[in-house]
């Protein structure tokens, strides 16, 4: 009997705890928010006659504060580990592509490679989060009517010039080395980035320093 | 209870679904699921990555930590090694800094319009996972689990409390937070 009700107050304990922190958090976000001279924040875009708002209501701003943002993905995340009981990850979903198409021209070759005995290409919850991701954005460009087909970015443009294949060839080159690195280091921005780094994961940490080491360096070298 | 939501197949597909959408509308009102974004952050020029990923680890870290606790969820950390975690990383920021997109905010930028990611980035990033699945063996059996680290965890490897990691490190962040903002970054 009094085991029981220590459990609960070791319970109620933890509880408010939790409580704390997150109110904790909210507070100290909004401090951070309402000092903040030029962000686009969420209060901002709504108080101000924004020329940048597109769209109508806060859906319809084209860009809300990052700090919500990540907020919200963090939010995500509590979520995805509570119900799916796993952790937020992206590149996977790459590599079972790759594995499904090769299995196409080439399944006697797949069955054989031990790395897809490790990830089975087959269509599979990482695929299905890729496929909302793409919904998700292509709504929320929508929404603020900032959707635009493009094929180069004006940082590109500034510092490479216009030319479509230097663009294509050096994105494409950039695609395939950075599919070899995400598989090598076991995850991408996502998966080892965000889910691994609040984790407290040590093997996440050090590929988020190598990742930025790595980014950081090439950027300079090629910009 | 729970266990069954994380077994039931069509519901966790439908979660995947939703969770996507949700991770796809945040990164693009976010804004960085552009390229101008991501590469302003690799020339430091623009936070606004570091912003959004250090936000949702604060966030996260927080939540996940206290529900651990609480006992209503596992972590799932990925194991990991310095022949892995190390040339991986690097490589991955190579090829992250001439394609200016990560395999996540490509998706959303695919989803906004950018053409250079849907006929360029993707492609090259599948058939970048593919080349892997041929390199693999030999990675695996001269590199990759040079030394190992396990799945461990921070607190884990200092043997403390979660909290006396997770506390400083939060609260680091957050002043970071103040002085990006004060710097006009």
């Amino acid at each position: 009997m009094s085991s029981n009700s220590a459990a609960n107050l070791t319970l109620c304990r933890r509880a408010a705890v939790l409580l704390l922190a997150v109110l904790l958090l909210c507070c100290t976000t909004v401090y951070a928010e309402q000092n903040v001279p030029e962000s686009t924040t969420v209060v901002a875009s709504l108080a101000a006659d924004d020329s940048s708002r597109n769209g109508s209501g806060i859906f319809g701003a084209e860009r809300w504060s990052p700090y919500m943002c990540g907020m919200g993905i963090g939010i995500l995340c509590w979520l995805i580990f509570l119900l799916a009981d796993r952790p937020l990850g992206i590149s996977t979903a790459y590599a079972k592509t790759a594995g499904m198409l090769e299995k196409r021209y080439r399944p006697r070759q797949v069955e054989q490679k031990a790395y897809y005995q490790k990830f089975p290409p087959e269509i599979d919850w990482e695929c299905f989060l890729v496929i909302g991701v793409i919904v998700g954005a292509f709504l929320s460009a929508q929404l603020s009517d900032s959707f635009q087909t493009d094929f180069l970015p004006e940082t590109w443009i500034t510092h490479a010039g216009s030319t479509l294949l230097l663009r294509w060839i050096t994105a494409f080159a950039g695609g395939i080395i950075m599919g070899i690195g995400a598989r090598w280091a076991g995850g991408c921005t996502s998966g080892h980035g965000i889910s691994g780094t609040l984790q407290l994961a040590v093997s996440s940490w050090v590929v988020v320093t190598a990742m930025f080491a790595g980014g950081i360096i090439t950027a300079f070298a090629i910009m | 209870m729970l266990k069954k939501i994380h077994t039931h197949k069509r519901f966790q597909l439908l979660l995947a679904t939703i969770a996507g959408v949700i991770f796809g509308f945040l990164l693009q009102k976010g804004g960085v699921t552009e390229y101008d974004v991501i590469m302003g952050q690799l020339l430091l020029l623009d936070f606004t990555v570091i912003k959004v990923m250090l936000s949702a680890v604060v966030t996260g870290m927080i939540g996940i930590y206290s529900m651990k606790a609480l006992g209503l969820l596992n972590l799932h950390t990925k194991p990991g090694s310095f022949g892995a975690s190390v040339p991986g990383g690097l490589i991955f920021g190579t090829g992250f800094a001439l394609l200016g997109y990560c395999p996540g905010t490509i998706a959303g930028a695919v989803g906004q319009g950018s053409l250079d990611a849907l006929l360029a980035g993707i492609p090259g990033i599948i058939i970048g996972c593919g080349l892997y699945a041929s390199i693999y063996p030999w990675l695996a059996k001269h590199i990759l689990n040079r030394g190992t680290f396990g799945k461990k965890t921070i607190p884990e490897l200092l043997r403390v409390n979660p909290w006396v990691v997770i506390l400083p490190l939060c609260s680091m962040f957050l002043v970071l937070f103040y002085f990006i903002e004060a710097a006009g970054w």
